[in-house]
């Protein structure tokens, strides 16, 4: 180690100089990677529907046309999708946050006589679970959930991923607040309530975005429980089914032909009109992200304590 | 320790009391409890219609019991096989480069001293995941089609290699999308792109933790940036790396359902396909629950044993227990 310190000085101060600029270079560009597809795709969306179809379109629109979004939002499907998409997001967002809050509280008590049992049977659910077909058969079979509101809301009112997340933010607070509630004569469920919800606030803003951001984005639900009913699909479904159709026609490798030929009354192209719901899709996400990133980054830190 | 446990140690609490005395902890617990074991361990039941030939109608204590029928049958097809050593290939491709990347850029996020653009970099490449797998393959679909910007770039690179006489003829453009060796990888590389910001959080969370100390020792025994990276950064996020490392190993056969069922072509299906996307084709599309069962059954039974596998390792190790 000795050998290495009697080296001249000045190699390592022009390393240092020249590291951070580096550095620096390289993060930027993986900023402009990472932000380039979701550019393109608001420009492809804003392009004109037969220009979009040649392609290389880059970060702006070569033709700027507002055809696909007027045309989509003439549709009625899109408000009511938007409307399932958003309603269920804050009914389940509301529920979700409740249960799993509650049996954070409780199994964050030492004395509570099933915690160890219930904390095992739960964590193994985030290693172990049945699969698609026998949970598919229980929704659609059993509980016959099939084609309603109510398959997007029952089978999403609680996640133990969060459950753990909550509940490691409440054993660091002090014990002493629960045990004096204790003494004064409340009960449990008054000191849940009165004293530990209010302090919880912070972990419950985190728990609440992941939760929003889990429902808003599913779209599988619907594929599979509610496909039949046009009412109930939610947005990131329309544009799922948009997805299926353009792979089935680049299947042809002949995407441009085959879409000039079917699309030749209107002015937009499956391009233009996939391009602008993926931003709608994306909008509330892409809009309050920049805002509430910190609490995401602060649910993943206390999650991983025990992960 | 409840109040009346110190108030009075003599009194001896038999189970109904305990029971009693907290009955608003069990009356908030216990029906999350039930619930979980509706939705997660109820539907285990619906493995015995893996040992049937399942029909909706018969439901499932009528249908024909047919033995291990669906297994073989299985892993006689060689569609199966495909569709096993896509989920492998997949799985660990997802693994090395998810893992490979996001330290990486942890590493390079580290060594940014102003914290106002470490914030910057750091914003942006969360982004991505919080974007639903549908949008990001929608985006996918304009940056790697025939003219998307990717070819774009390749077409320039070539003209620019053909001007100077590296190069005789232009070749075909790539289709990405349809290219059933490339599969593998496009979807290893959108993972990356969408998780790697992500990734870094927990590696970036255990550098904050090393010593300081260990940076300036280091720095006067004379190493450089990257002596200091590769003996002091790296060795610091050494037992995080260890634990994801076997947690992940019981996800070998998760490699992913959405990325794959929605990005699946004619073309490609032969390499794209995994375990899920394979039961939702036979389960769900052809009805053949028994044989989608059968399938998924394997795969949860493969997870079990992986996952106790990977813990007794790692409390071989002397880490944490996983569970």
């Amino acid at each position: 180690m000795t050998a290495i310190s009697v080296k001249p000085k000045r190699k390592s101060k022009k390393r240092d100089l020249a590291f951070p600029i580096v550095n620096t270079i390289i993060l930027c560009l993986i900023m402009i990677i990472t932000l380039y597809p979701v550019i393109n795709t608001i420009a492809y969306s804003l392009d004109d529907g037969y220009d979009a179809l040649r392609g290389g379109i880059t970060v702006y629109p070569r033709k700027l046309s507002f055809e696909a979004y007027s045309n989509m939002l003439k549709d009625p499907a899109i408000y009511q999708a938007a409307h399932i998409s958003g309603s269920k997001t804050i009914i389940i967002t509301l529920l979700n946050l409740f249960f799993t809050s509650m049996l954070a509280f409780a199994l964050s008590r030492r004395e509570y006589i099933f915690r160890k049992f219930i904390t095992t049977v739960l964590v193994l659910t985030m290693y172990v679970n049945a699969g698609l077909i026998p949970n598919y058969l229980l929704i659609q079979n059993v509980l016959k959930l099939g084609n309603s509101y109510a398959v997007y809301i029952i089978p999403s009112m609680f996640s133990c991923f969060n459950m753990i997340v909550i509940r490691t933010y409440i054993c660091g607070l002090p014990e002493a607040l629960v045990e004096s509630a204790r003494i004064d004569g409340a009960s449990d469920i008054t000191a849940f309530f009165k004293i530990i919800l209010p302090l919880c606030l912070p972990v419950l803003a985190t728990v609440a975005l992941f939760v929003a951001v889990g429902s808003w984005n599913s779209w599988f639900d619907t594929k599979l429980y509610n496909g039949g009913k046009k009412d109930l699909h939610s947005l990131q479904y329309l544009l799922n089914m948009k997805l299926a159709t353009t792979n089935n026609s680049s299947n042809a490798a002949q995407t441009s032909v085959d879409a000039l030929a079917s699309q030749a009354q209107s002015k937009t192209t499956p391009i233009t009109v996939r391009c602008a719901i993926t931003v709608v899709s994306a909008a509330p996400i892409l809009i309050i992200y920049p805002f509430l990133q910190r609490y995401f980054v602060t649910g993943m830190a206390l999650g991983s304590v025990k992960g | 320790m409840t109040v009346n446990a110190r108030i009075l140690p003599k009194r001896k609490k038999s189970l109904w009391n305990i029971i009693v005395q907290q009955k608003w902890l069990i009356i908030m617990s216990v029906p999350v409890l039930l619930y979980v074991l509706l939705f997660n361990y109820a539907p285990m039941w619906g493995w015995i219609t893996a040992f049937q030939d399942y029909k909706p109608k018969d439901g499932l204590m009528n249908s024909d019991w047919v033995g291990i029928k669906n297994f073989s049958w299985l892993f006689s097809r060689p569609e199966f096989l495909d569709v096993l050593r896509n989920t492998l290939a997949m799985s660990i491709i997802n693994l090395v480069f998810g893992t490979v990347s996001a330290i990486v850029l942890a590493v390079l996020l580290n060594e940014v001293t102003k914290t106002g653009f470490k914030r910057v970099v750091q914003t942006v490449t969360y982004l991505p995941h919080f974007l639903s797998m549908v949008i990001v393959v929608s985006m996918a679909q304009n940056i790697f089609s025939s003219n998307g910007v990717i070819n774009d770039f390749i077409g320039k690179i070539q003209d620019l290699l053909i001007k100077i006489g590296l190069m005789e003829n232009k070749p075909m453009p790539v289709f990405w999308l349809g290219e059933k060796k490339i599969f593998w990888w496009l979807q290893g590389v959108i993972n990356v792109w969408k998780e790697v910001g992500w990734g870094t959080i927990i590696y970036i969370s255990a550098m904050t933790s090393i010593d300081p100390c260990l940076y300036e020792a280091a720095s006067i025994d004379g190493a450089g940036r990257f002596k200091r990276i590769l003996h002091v950064t790296l060795p610091g996020i050494k037992s995080t790396f260890v634990i994801l490392l076997i947690m992940n190993i019981g996800h070998l056969l998760e490699a992913g359902f959405e990325i794959q069922y929605l990005m699946e072509n004619s073309q490609v299906q032969d390499y794209s396909r995994t375990i899920d996307v394979f039961v939702m084709h036979y389960g769900i599309s052809k009805m053949q629950y028994g044989i989608a069962s059968a399938a998924g059954m394997f795969k949860s039974v493969v997870a079990i044993i992986l996952l106790f596998g990977a813990n007794f390792i790692a409390s071989k190790l002397g880490e944490d227990s996983l569970i």
